[in-house]
């Protein structure tokens, strides 16, 4: 056989993590090790600042020193700029930790070039101060400015692979960053991407529907394996966090402890209650009862004297407490008593990802044991491309991690219609779907109410009528004679005719 | 008052050895005294942070204000007198 094809297949280049939540997942472990990584993103991409973070988590996170060479910002203008995340750079320097080579342009000065001239200066002083630091990292930010300051182009390019292949062989993972013009076209100006060509990552700040989504994509990793397209991140208080949502593994575990939905009727439906780590979804036209389904859920699991929360994206927190009075329980107890937390807000007030993310730390931070979201389809409301998929399986996922119940409300597109965009996205993901409906019927408006699907039981297929009371939600009886509910066309069946039906099937 | 010249090299290049025979004849035809001082960054980088040299060989006139830096061999001596607003022997 040639030698050609003598390639060891599973064998990878090594990576070295960078601390930077989310990334380490779609990257399949950081960047790789000695080697110069491009990112580039167009102004406002957030390259700064990913840069920066690389650094410090390598220096707070692994104790590995490192070196951040600037061809724009000042040192003293990074160290301020990201101060808001709580990034002290500064006792950093001091410490000998982390290391600056400032090759930003002084204001009004001019430079004028004669002759021959090379970058080993600027080689020369990164290599003293990753001597300086004992450092493994570098990054430099950014590429695109140094171009400014020389005009030709050609040399410029030539002298920086020079200094990319001096930053290999001295054993350094660097970053190395480049502006580029559009979100979507050539990879970046100037060609850099000619020279450290074997990794790029791409940062995006994309307005859709007059929102901003940014993304991270691993464009290549020559000789390594990463997760492929782009993942949503976002500024958090610790600086970037991305979302390795389709990266996620179905490595939750099951439980087969059941929890009631606070309806014995509605408990024999399912088989015997809810299990313990399921998501449940309702779904429901408006005043099918969905609100009354999440409220006799979470007053079941507070009486029970477990931690619950609700997310009220469409009610504010004195309609829910008036709501729930009015069916006979008393939320403001179970809030008084630590036992429930209300979150109200519009869905509007932040990008489905800050959502997302917001939502996590509040779990992680209250530990409930039943979540319950009114209603997902608000959340639609919201959403910008992908986002809305990205942001049901995030939560999903993150609940079921966390052992905790989840029962979601959405709300079918049209009075009578089956289906709706969400429930499309997201039944798949659910472990169990209640179905509530509008049944007209000789002139009458009833309701009705069908457990479609428990995952890992048997549950009742009928479809029974319900009530609402003072007392809540009383499930009845099937409806007798009457086809095509779920369809949304509810037909009255007459009584020979059912006969005849049930006939069919006797042998 | 003098010239105060610097020049940033690294290492006995090429590029090195000629930017510094270029300096040694422009000199020759300056109208008042100078001091200038080679310096090599490979030997001392810290004084490369100062002065933010990114390539070499880089001339620094950092006396009379203002500073000015000149990249390159300085293999054009009329271009160097110019950038560096140095004013020649004859002209004075």
């Amino acid at each position: 056989m040639s030698e050609l094809y003598d390639v060891n297949v599973g064998e990878q280049l090594p990576k070295l993590a960078t601390g930077i939540l989310g990334f380490d997942d779609i990257s399949a472990g950081g960047l790789p090790q000695g080697r110069a990584t491009l990112l580039t993103g167009s102004s406002g991409s957030c390259k700064t600042l990913f840069s920066v973070q690389f650094l410090y988590e390598s220096i707070t996170k692994y104790n590995e020193g490192a070196v951040f060479i600037t061809l724009e910002e000042t040192p003293a203008e990074i160290i301020k700029n990201v101060k808001s995340f709580g990034w002290d750079l500064r006792s950093l320097v001091d410490t000998n930790k982390l290391a600056f080579v400032d090759a930003s342009p002084e204001p009004g000065e001019t430079s004028a070039v004669v002759g021959e001239y090379d970058f080993s200066a600027l080689l020369a002083r990164i290599e003293h101060a990753a001597k300086k630091v004992n450092a493994t990292r570098v990054a430099i930010d950014s590429l695109s400015a140094i171009f400014s300051q020389f005009s030709d182009s050609r040399h410029v390019r030539n002298e920086l692979f020079r200094v990319t292949a001096g930053l290999k062989k001295m054993g350094l993972t660097s970053i190395i960053t480049a502006e580029r013009s559009q979100e979507y076209g050539d990879i970046s100006r100037y060609g850099v991407e000619e020279f450290v060509s074997d990794n790029v990552i791409v940062l995006r700040n994309v307005a859709e529907a007059e929102r901003r989504r940014r993304t991270v994509e691993v464009l290549k990793f020559r000789g390594a394996g990463h997760q492929k397209g782009e993942y949503p991140f976002t500024l958090t208080g610790n600086g970037i966090e991305v979302l390795p949502l389709s990266g996620l593994e179905l490595t939750m575990p099951s439980s087969d402890v059941r929890i009631s939905a606070g309806n014995q009727d509605l408990d024999r439906m399912c088989g015997g209650g809810f299990f313990r780590d399921s998501i449940i979804m309702a779904s429901g036209a408006t005043g099918t009862g969905k609100t009354l389904l999440v409220t006799t859920f979470l007053n079941d699991g507070c009486m029970k004297g477990e931690k619950t929360l609700v997310y009220a994206f469409e009610e504010s927190r004195d309609q829910l407490l008036r709501n729930a009075r009015g069916w006979g329980m008393d939320f403001s107890k179970w809030e008084k008593d630590g036992l429930l937390k209300i979150v109200c807000s519009y869905p509007e007030v932040r990008s489905l990802p800050d959502h997302l993310l917001s939502m996590k730390a509040q779990i992680e931070e209250f530990k409930p044991k039943r979540i319950a979201l009114d209603s997902l389809s608000a959340m639609e409301r919201v959403s910008v491309g992908k986002s809305f998929s990205e942001f049901v399986i995030g939560i999903t996922s993150f609940i079921k991690h966390k052992e905790t119940a989840g029962l979601f409300t959405v709300v079918p597109t049209s009075m009578q219609s089956v289906t709706s965009v969400s429930e499309s996205h997201i039944s798949s993901l659910t472990d169990s779907i209640i179905l509530l409906r509008y049944v007209e019927l000789m002139g009458q408006m009833r309701r009705g109410l069908t457990v479609l699907k428990m995952r890992g039981s048997a549950h009742e297929k009928e479809i029974r009528e319900f009530t609402i009371n003072d007392k809540g939600m009383q499930i009845g009886d099937q409806f007798h004679n009457v086809g095509g509910i779920l369809a949304g066309a509810p037909m009255h069946i007459i009584s020979g005719e059912s006969d005849k039906l049930s006939g069919m099937f006797v042998k | 008052m003098g010239y105060i010249l610097k020049l940033y090299i690294t290492g006995q290049t090429a590029n090195s050895v000629r930017a510094m025979e270029n300096l040694k004849e422009i000199c020759k035809e300056l109208v008042k005294d100078y001091e200038l001082r080679i310096i090599d960054i490979l030997k001392e980088p810290q004084l490369a942070e100062d002065d933010k040299i990114i390539a070499t060989p880089t001339l620094v006139k950092e006396l009379p204000p203002p500073l000015r830096k000149i990249i390159g061999d300085l293999s054009n001596t009329e271009k160097v007198l110019l950038g560096l607003d140095l004013v020649r022997k004859q002209e004075a």
